[in-house]
């Protein structure tokens, strides 16, 4: 009689204690970055920040009790071993969530994975189509194009201009600038007078220039990364163009204006919080955090802490407040991260629902002006 | 089309096809004396550019001491690649050499990586960024300089060839190595000379470039492909041939640029490569009136 329980009380055990192992063991946080190759300059951040913060939620006791623990690979920018690090995160490191990758293509890549082996993934890439249409288990933490090309385009509403020359890199990101900027301006009562591109390793955009300067364009709009929008803004001194120039945010950094020199003086941009922290006005949510992650990573790496940082940043913080609040599998990590309202992070304040996987709006931007080698912010 | 528009799109086109010919020279050089291909030019480029840096930098050294110093380092680095990579070989036949070089440049590209690190950087004009008008059209200061050092490369160039024993020695074994040997020449040496000459003038294009185009560790690679181009217009030779392919080029991709579409600048440069290559693989200008180092 008694004899029939012993296989069910033994199953009760064995699910007693792998509960109770469980609750000791940390909670695995897998981590896809692009820390070398061509998207290094994405990944290397991010990675670092990623570290950073798990350590300091370690040293503070942990989520719940819980250590995380961050296991983080190199995807060296490339798709395909971005989706086979992917699975091996998944089904070997049984992570809990994914953050990264770094790009949108390996961002992409990966969606099916997350999708079908049902575990929540944030990606720390920009690409719009990340998130939009909206994927069950995918989230993103870095700002969408479409973000910044409104805060430019409002901002040349506001001063009446409304004929613009494009120029953007040959590559992922301007090609996706492109096509927002082309697709808005309308919508803003602006025309694309001039469409041009460049390739990202090229060293004199001179003919671009001399295009746009033979055109009716009333500004500029440059959408690119380091060093072409540098190499653009000293082209375009050297041709003594006075029509105002703006870039993207993908050189909204200091090294920018160390690339371009005085080159650089006047030029305007839409950019994350980060890089004027310290200018920001005190009724601002995201002030304190900013000042706490740039003074974090400083002291860490002993370099300016960026927005690609402050992607990972948002994403591990993000996933803490998910688990917080109750996450403890990877459907509820899900469900919590989707209820996630109000939290103010590097790249703007975040608020997901079931129909926004991307959780930002036009004010996680600020549009700033580069003036005696330095950043202020445009009014 | 204004025609000032035009004499701008010639003038940038001038500008960066004197770069061109200045690394099209260094792979003429390489080639006339060794019959080597030596893909591993850009990455020299890159060397002058990130040498540069680190002894403006690092060292807090003036610009007119930086500049020696690096050519004089590279030039170190193109004599160690002769002898450990180029001289050892048994059998060098042309596919090996391909492969040497190749790998040479990618070796070189990934120290330079591991020492500077992945970022761009930027190094000073030589005299100011204060553009200067031509006839509407406006060139940098820079531009002179590049102008300037490459006509002067080749008149140093010419007077070596043809006035000093050994660029009449080096002239001897590109004609023909065999019988340079037999008549007392070291060919060895001569081999590793214009390694030597030819990193020296990769570099100076590297450091005269760099105030315009920035420098990192990639970027040898594509201007060392352009530099190719060039040589390969010229028929490579390692005279006036190659700075007016390197010019046409420039020119024709500048215009290119400005008149056609700015997203087929580099598959201009690869056009007119397949183009000479299947009509004049001698080059523009033939063999008879290219003269060869």
């Amino acid at each position: 009689m008694g004899l029939r329980f012993v296989p069910f009380l033994i199953a009760i055990v064995t699910t007693f204690s792998a509960n109770i192992v469980f609750a000791a063991a940390p909670i695995k946080i897998g981590g896809l970055f692009a820390v070398t190759g061509p998207a290094a300059f994405l990944g290397e951040p991010e990675r670092n920040t990623a570290k950073m913060v798990v350590d300091e939620i370690n040293r503070a006791g942990g989520v719940r009790g819980h250590k995380l623990e961050l296991v983080v690979y190199d995807t060296s920018g490339d798709a395909t071993k971005a989706v086979q690090l992917a699975t091996k995160l998944v089904r070997d490191d049984h992570v809990a969530a994914i953050i990264g990758p770094s790009t949108t293509g390996e961002s992409m890549a990966v969606i099916p994975v997350a999708e079908r082996e049902r575990v929540p993934l944030i990606s720390c890439a920009a690409g719009i189509k990340i998130t939009e249409p909206v994927k069950k288990w995918v989230f993103k933490t870095a700002q969408n194009d479409t973000l910044a090309v409104g805060k430019i385009y409002e901002y040349l509403q506001r001063h009446k201009q409304s004929k613009v020359a494009i120029l953007t890199v040959s590559d992922g990101f301007g090609a996706s600038g492109r096509e927002q900027l082309k697709a808005q301006a309308a919508k803003y009562g602006i025309s694309v007078v001039s469409d041009d591109t460049y390739g990202p390793k090229d060293t004199d955009m001179t003919a671009q220039l001399t295009k746009i300067r033979g055109s009716q364009a009333q500004a500029i709009i440059c959408w690119g990364t380091n060093p072409g929008p540098a190499v653009i803004a000293k082209n375009a001194h050297q041709l003594g163009i006075k029509t105002p120039l703006f870039m993207s945010h993908g050189v909204s950094s200091k090294k920018f204006i160390e690339l371009a020199g005085d080159a650089a003086e006047g030029i305007k941009l839409p950019s994350g919080k980060v890089i004027v922290a310290d200018l920001l006005p005190g009724s601002d949510h995201q002030k304190g955090s900013l000042l706490a992650f740039v003074k974090d990573y400083q002291r860490h790496y002993r370099a300016e802490g960026d927005h690609f940082g402050g992607h990972a940043w948002d994403a591990v913080m993000l996933l803490k407040g998910a688990i917080e609040r109750g996450g403890d599998t990877r459907a509820a990590i899900r469900d919590q991260l989707e209820k996630t309202r109000g939290f103010a992070g590097i790249g703007g304040v975040f608020n997901y629902s079931a129909q926004d996987h991307a959780g930002l709006n036009k004010d996680a931007f600020v549009l700033v002006e580069v003036k005696k080698r330095d950043w202020v912010i445009v009014k | 089309m204004q025609l000032e528009q035009i004499l701008q799109y010639v003038f940038s086109g001038l500008s960066t096809g004197a770069i061109y010919a200045l690394i099209g020279i260094g792979f003429s050089i390489i080639f006339n004396a060794t019959g080597i291909i030596n893909f591993a030019q850009g990455e020299f480029v890159m060397l002058g550019g990130m040498l540069t840096l680190f002894f403006l930098e690092l060292l807090k050294l003036p610009l007119w001491a930086a500049i020696p110093c690096a050519v004089a380092v590279s030039a170190l680095a193109g004599l160690l690649f002769e002898r450990l990579a180029i001289r050892p070989l048994r059998q060098p036949t042309p596919i090996n050499l391909v492969i040497i070089t190749i790998a040479g440049s990618i070796l070189i590209r990934g120290l330079a990586m591991l020492l500077w690190g992945k970022d761009t950087h930027a190094i000073p004009p030589f005299s100011g960024d204060e553009p200067i008008s031509i006839a509407g059209a406006t060139i940098l200061p820079q531009h002179i300089w590049i102008l300037g050092i490459t006509l002067l490369v080749i008149a140093v160039n010419k007077f070596f060839f043809y006035h000093t024993i050994s660029g009449k020695a080096m002239r001897a074994c590109s004609y023909n190595r065999r019988a340079a040997g037999l008549v007392g020449i070291d060919v060895r040496r001569m081999v590793l000379f214009s390694f030597v000459i030819s990193s020296v003038l990769g570099s100076l294009a590297g450091i005269i470039v760099a105030p315009l185009t920035m420098t990192a560790y990639d970027v040898g690679v594509m201007l060392g492909l352009k530099g190719f181009c060039a040589a390969i217009i010229g028929g490579m030779s390692s005279g006036i041939a190659t700075v007016v392919g390197g010019l046409i080029l420039g020119v024709l991709e500048s215009l290119g640029a400005g008149l056609i579409s700015s997203g087929y600048k580099d598959a201009i440069a690869f056009i007119i490569l397949l183009l000479i290559l299947f009509i004049r693989p001698q080059g523009l200008f033939g063999k008879a009136e290219s003269e060869r180092v």
